[in-house]
């Protein structure tokens, strides 16, 4: 780290570097669709084992069918947290993003961004099919989609930050749970809030707003600790 | 005092100051700890309604205040390792980490074991002060885990020490969401939470136990931070050969 200069070889405008990462990351991704299916088909999976283990009953499978929904996105979120930052930073693309002097806060920002609309916002499209599987009411899907959507963000956030931390890990899969996990708890509590107090008919912006304010603290404060974490990893 | 900040920062010093305080943490603590013991079995009366067994409160309320403080000390040391990159910090932040471990898991036991009598039940999802403590249990053990996947200590300082004042920050916001989430669902009738109003005869003894703790666990980090230092410094010239390996 001694005789790197602070600007920019080719300088470039912040607009046009975020559109630029943002559309090798889609494209990237893209190009794998058999992983970016994966998260997905777990989440329906998962939320199917529930019924199978406890009851077809459909008063009880509206009783907890928003904790249901909402623990297997929360599952689902951690699972293609390990191809997240791993990829680039195998092939070298990490480190340049690191010495390019662009600030890397923001570019891991947006590769998170990008790996939210490929993972999260698939969960929030397939929610309200397997909400309904639960017997909840029509009039609480656009609680469980808005709820989801507001919620994966922070938890592609808080993601992002163990896979940052443990990126250099040969193994560390669990790990990334393990660590992740007991963060994410608020937005679990918060958001199966929302969709519960939406099911019975109740006013659900308390639950909303305070989900709303963990997604813009997430924003602010995460891609810092996503740097600082990347930089370690990177350095050798 | 910067001169005595670098100073301590120096790990033959710091080594000697450990031991050197040590044995002054210990012997207090000790001392406070028969008294405190004393005092909670013999002095203070016997609740009117938990009777005798209210008395376990003097070993788990200070475990519980304790395995919070311990997390920010960790939390402030790994930050001023990270910020500043001295290594000394780190290694109480290393430190620090099983004796929370530990200190937690007490307040856990100690309050099912408090529980089963009095509430009837080991464990009590409704209160979310149990929950609370559970997940900083989780907090620490994910960050002995991350420190342990690494083989290089100074890059498993510098990770951990990002993961400590993450899980710093979000304490506070586990803190009111468990806390929230309780009042959300319904109350419990039978089972009566929170902390009961404590006579003044009933409370020095609180204090007491609390200060022992305090110096109870300041000695056993002596002991594991110079411990840790003989492990990061084995190879150093400063050492006794008695203790090179």
């Amino acid at each position: 780290m001694t005789a790197i200069t602070k600007t920019p070889a080719v300088s470039v405008g912040l607009s046009a570097l975020t559109v630029t990462v943002l559309r090798r990351e889609l494209r990237l991704a893209l190009r794998r669709w058999d992983q970016l299916l994966q998260p997905l088909l777990f989440f329906v999976i998962v939320t199917m084992l529930f019924p199978l283990a406890t009851s077809a009953d459909q008063s009880e499978l509206r009783r907890m069918g928003a904790g249901v929904v909402w623990v297997a996105a929360v599952l689902a979120s951690l699972l293609s947290l390990e191809s997240l930052f791993r990829p680039d930073v195998e092939d070298g693309t990490m480190e340049q993003w690191v010495l390019s002097g662009q600030p890397l806060p923001w570019l891991l920002l947006v590769k998170t961004v990008g790996h939210w609309m490929l993972s999260g916002l698939p969960l929030v499209a397939i929610s309200p099919l397997l909400a309904t599987g639960f017997a909840i009411p029509d009039g609480a899907l656009p609680v469980v989609m808005a709820s989801l959507a507001i919620g994966t963000g922070v938890l592609a956030v808080l993601g992002a930050i163990g896979a940052a931390l443990t990126v250099s890990i040969r193994r560390g899969n669990v790990l990334v749970a393990l660590l992740v996990l007991p963060l994410q708890v608020p937005v679990l509590i918060f958001g199966a809030h929302a969709v519960d107090l939406a099911i019975r008919g109740e006013a659900v912006v308390g639950p909303m707003y305070l989900l709303g304010a963990m997604l813009l603290a997430a924003l602010c404060l995460g891609p810092f600790a996503m740097a600082a974490a990347m930089r370690i990893s990177v350095e050798s | 005092m910067w001169l005595w900040f670098h100073k301590l920062s120096s790990p033959p010093y710091a080594y000697a100051v450990a031991g050197k305080l040590r044995p002054w943490f210990l012997w207090s603590s000790i001392a406070l700890l028969l008294l405190g013991a004393y005092a909670a079995l013999f002095v203070v009366p016997a609740d009117y309604q938990q009777k005798d067994s209210a008395r376990i409160m003097y070993v788990h309320v200070p475990a519980g205040a304790w395995s919070q403080g311990i997390y920010m000390a960790m939390a402030i040391a790994a930050a001023v390792g990270l910020i500043w990159r001295m290594k000394l910090a780190h290694a109480l932040a290393a430190s620090l980490a099983p004796i929370g471990i530990w200190i937690t898991a007490l307040a856990l036991i100690t309050g099912a074991v408090w529980g089963r009598p009095m509430w009837g039940t080991w464990w009590a999802w409704g209160d979310p002060r149990i929950i609370f403590t559970t997940l900083t249990l989780f907090l620490y053990l994910g960050y002995m885990a991350l420190r342990a996947s690494f083989d290089d200590v100074q890059r498993a300082d510098r990770v951990s020490a990002v993961l400590a004042i993450v899980g710093s920050v979000n304490v506070p916001i586990v803190k009111y969401s468990v806390e929230w989430w309780n009042s959300l669902h319904q109350g419990s009738s039978v089972l009566k939470f929170g902390k009961p109003t404590i006579d003044a005869s009933m409370l020095w003894p609180m204090y007491v136990m609390l200060l022992a703790f305090l110096l109870f666990i300041a000695a056993v980090a002596c002991d594991r931070l110079r411990a840790e230092i003989l492990r990061r410094e084995r190879n150093a010239s400063w050492l006794p050969s008695a203790h090179a390996v």
